[in-house]
């Protein structure tokens, strides 16, 4: 095969195996893909994969398992490649991870298993991420997963709320275990931030529709547009509607904003909303779908992270011709992904980095139009570890902008606090639980996991949590037993 | 569920008015008076905020009334008994903070009168002296008024043109209700356009009445996710989905606010041209 050839071909001049480099990914060109929603990067071909597979040493102690926040068999998973027994290669990832053809694509692999990899002390490391997502996407073009056998049904009835990456985990891995498992989802489509939240161009819609479904097909009931706290309580799902456990896995929600002025002109958008616009409600297909979205010439996106990244290559797609990042530190210190600023950067997005806003202006009819910034120095580092901004005195200067789009973060969303007055939450409205192994909360039977814990955080975070919390379910129900937080738990 | 159970078309002339029973069981058992829910009229549909106008828990219902004054509302328009409701979300929002305060006054403007009729039912209920203000631009324009005798004392009508009840608007009412006839009142809840509420809560203002003005902004999602609802009161930035809809009419930044809801408007406009060409697909 061509994977042949090419090592026929190399060099045999040295007496040492060449270094095979590690293998890019295709993708779209940048200036083709800054205009349309398709998928950026295009995934391996067959021999891409093999090369790449052939490039990972198989260590006895593989540090990558270590970095990788559930523990994928990933030499295992990379072995099967290389022998081409791609189906076997899911399989092992599906062991601990639900959602490969999500992970593949999102996960921050540069700071977990690649920045482990061996060869990364010399070379650059195995492109995992890559190789996952290729393995995940040979499965969805090779055929339905079979369903796995289901054991006869327990009878326990367990309550998920919230359908995103951790409450999904949760489901598939209880309804397994032969429980009845109900979600419920404050929005008409599953998925959290994986449907509402991350592009289209990042992550396809349909693979996360293609593992709604399969757990739909597991028997998992997904109950929609059921608000908790609103249309039901956690007490009533518990006392009235018969739930032995509630997993709560609702995300990080709530956009914060940043008490500027000019901050309520029209014009000026949460990244939640901008985003949940245009991929949940598709407005940029507008007016083929109804909900609208302005398509700004000068927009500037506030923040540093994925969200930030994903708002302004939205902006970019929507037609603008200048998107702007304004991040008051620099781009070493931002929290996006690596590969995300790099795609960010060759598309055309223009950085503002030791940037502050301090002000949006506007007009009389209440539109923006411009942002007042600060230029930053860095100094000491806080307690982040990345070092803080300093406003530079007398360093104002005016951005000509029609939109603002504010990245800066979110918090926990108060619906669920607010009506389980036995459910403790931190100082800042997370649910607190006993570890994150338990995941167990204050009230008795109810369990939490994901943003809603954590705080904002990743997909594979999420996913563990679940996975923490499904195990940790299922051991409450076969025992029954709770523990005493600060011994004054619950009746 | 979402079946569409009973049509009732309040005003033929266009804008059209009607109003849907809907089956919608688990909304209508938790709906409280005050609150809205969100929903989704087909497949391709935009998410709209609409209150509701009534229940009924038992049988598992609730009422919604809208204005067909933009795409949604006119697809929405376009259904009929039997047909399904691709999507909604509720009860959301705040319930209206219910007690016996005394003499309550529900005012309620244009179709603000049905979300007004669930808050004037509990505010009876609670005890209260309710005296209601419907105001309509004319008397053929006036929605609920049976449905607003049955849960007032009293009901007073205003139209602009002076077909029916005082000519006038239903701050002239208010204004002569505190200062001519001097009726100590000692709660106002409004509902109806921004423009109209500002003015009573400056009926009211000054005579220090508290007053509780149920705001309809903008939404997406409802639940607080986005803040496309947001608005300021008291010099603080509030959703409306999930701090509201009602809060403290004389806090309200109403400018603000009407300005915020001119967002859309131009493409409002495409939306509306292009639904008029085209037929809506039912579910
Ligand atoms: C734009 C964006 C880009 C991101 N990019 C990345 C990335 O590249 N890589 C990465 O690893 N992470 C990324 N993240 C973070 C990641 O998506 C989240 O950490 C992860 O989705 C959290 O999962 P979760 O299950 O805890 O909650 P969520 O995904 O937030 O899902 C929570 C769900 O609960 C629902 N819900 C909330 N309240 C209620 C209620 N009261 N009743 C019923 N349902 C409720 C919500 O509607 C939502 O569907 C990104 C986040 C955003 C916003
Ligand atoms: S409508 Fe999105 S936060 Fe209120």
């Amino acid at each position: 095969m061509s994977d042949e050839k090419q090592t026929q071909g190399a060099p045999k001049a040295k007496p040492k195996k060449p270094k095979i480099p590690r293998q890019a990914m295709p993708e779209q060109d940048p200036h083709v893909r800054a205009k349309n929603f398709d998928s950026v990067t295009l995934g391996y071909a067959d021999e891409q994969a093999l090369t790449e597979a052939s490039r990972c040493i198989q260590c006895k102690k593989p540090l990558c398992v270590q970095g990788c926040p559930v523990s994928i068999d990933i030499p295992g998973f990379i072995k099967a490649i290389k022998e081409k027994d791609y189906a076997k290669a899911v399989q092992v990832i599906k062991e601990t991870n639900l959602l490969p053809a999500v992970c593949g694509r999102v996960c921050p692999q540069e700071e977990q298993c690649e920045q482990k990899c061996i060869l990364g002390k010399k070379q650059e490391p195995v492109a995992i991420g890559r190789l996952e997502r290729f393995v995940a996407d040979y499965e969805a073009a090779h055929g339905e997963a079979p369903l796995p056998e289901l054991p006869p049904k327990t009878g326990k009835k367990i309550a998920v709320v919230g359908a995103g990456p951790g409450g999904l985990t949760v489901a598939g891995d209880l309804i397994r275990k032969g429980h009845d498992v109900t979600v419920f989802e404050a929005l008409h489509k599953a998925g959290g931030v994986l449907i509402y939240g991350i592009p289209e161009f990042r992550l396809p819609k349909a693979i996360v529709e293609r593992e709604v479904d399969y757990l739909q097909k597991l028997g998992v009931v997904f109950k929609m547009n059921h608000v908790i706290g609103k249309i039901r309580t956690i007490y009533q799902l518990m006392k009235e509607d018969g739930f032995d456990a509630v997993f709560i896995g609702s995300g990080a929600g709530l956009p914060w904003f940043m008490d500027i002025p000019g901050e309520n002109l029209n014009g000026v958008f949460s990244a939640n909303e901008y985003l949940t616009r245009n991929n949940l409600m598709k407005a940029f297909d507008f007016p083929n779908y109804d909900t609208p979205i302005k398509r700004f010439k000068n927009v500037a996106v506030i923040g540093g992270g994925n969200v930030a990244m994903d708002s302004v290559r939205t902006a970019l797609r929507l037609g603008a011709d200048n998107a702007y990042i304004v991040y008051r530190r620099g781009r070493e210190e931002m929290p996006a992904r690596t590969e995300e600023i790099e795609h960010a950067e060759h598309e055309g997005v223009q950085f503002k980095n030791l940037t502050a806003p301090v002000r949006i202006l506007g007009n009389e009819d209440g539109w923006v139009t411009g942002l007042e910034c600060l230029k930053m120095e860095l100094g000491e580092p806080d307690a982040s570890g990345r070092r803080r901004p300093i406003p530079i005195e007398g360093s104002e200067f005016v951005l000509d902008m029609d939109a603002v789009i504010i990245a800066i973060g979110t918090s926990a969303n108060p619906l669920i606090g607010q009506t389980t007055p036995d459910l403790k939450l931190t100082r800042r409205g997370y649910i607190e639980v006993e570890n994150e192994t338990t995941c167990r909360t204050s009230k008795n039977g109810v369990f939490a996991g994901g943003d809603i814990v954590t705080g904002a955080a990743t997909v594979i975070l999420a996913m563990g949590a679940g996975r923490n919390a499904a195990n940790a379910i299922q051991e409450y129900l076969e025992t029954g037993e709770w523990w005493t937080p600060n011994g004054d738990g619950e009746k | 569920m979402y079946e569409i159970l009973k049509k009732k078309v309040w005003q033929e002339e266009k804008p059209r008015i009607t109003e849907f029973e809907v089956d919608a069981p688990e909304i209508a058992r938790a709906h409280r008076a005050g609150q809205f829910v969100i929903l989704i009229v087909d497949e391709n549909g935009e998410r709209i905020p609409l209150t509701i106008a009534d229940k009924d828990a038992e049988k598992g219902t609730i009422s919604i009334l809208f204005q067909e004054v933009g795409k949604s509302t006119m697809c929405l328009g376009k259904l009929d008994v039997g047909d399904r409701i691709h999507h909604i979300t509720g009860p959301l929002g705040k319930p209206t903070h219910v007690e016996k305060f005394g003499t309550v006054v529900c005012v309620g403007g244009g179709i603000g009168i049905a979300p007004v009729h669930p808050i004037a039912k509990a505010m009876k209920e609670a005890g209260n002296k309710v005296i209601s203000i419907l105001g309509a631009r004319s008397k053929d324009l006036l929605i609920y008024e049976e449905e607003m005798k049955a849960a007032s004392h009293e009901i007073r009508v205003t139209t602009d043109d002076g077909t029916y009840g005082r000519h006038g608007f239903v701050t002239d009412e208010l204004k002569a209700m505190i200062e001519e006839e001097k009726i100590p009142i000692d709660l106002v809840v409004v509902i109806g356009p921004p423009i109209m509420m500002k003015f009573v809560c400056k009926v009211t203002e000054p005579h220090k009445i508290k007053t509780f003005a149920s705001l309809n902004t903008i939404m997406v999602d409802g639940t607080g996710m986005c803040g496309a609802c947001r608005v300021t009161v008291g010099g603080k930035t509030r959703f409306v989905c999930v701090d509201g809809p009602e809060f403290d009419g004389h806090q309200v930044d109403f400018e603000e606010m009407m300005m915020r809801q001119q967002q859309y408007l131009t493409e409002e406009k495409i939306a509306v041209e292009r639904c008029e060409k085209q037929t809506c697909h039912k579910n």
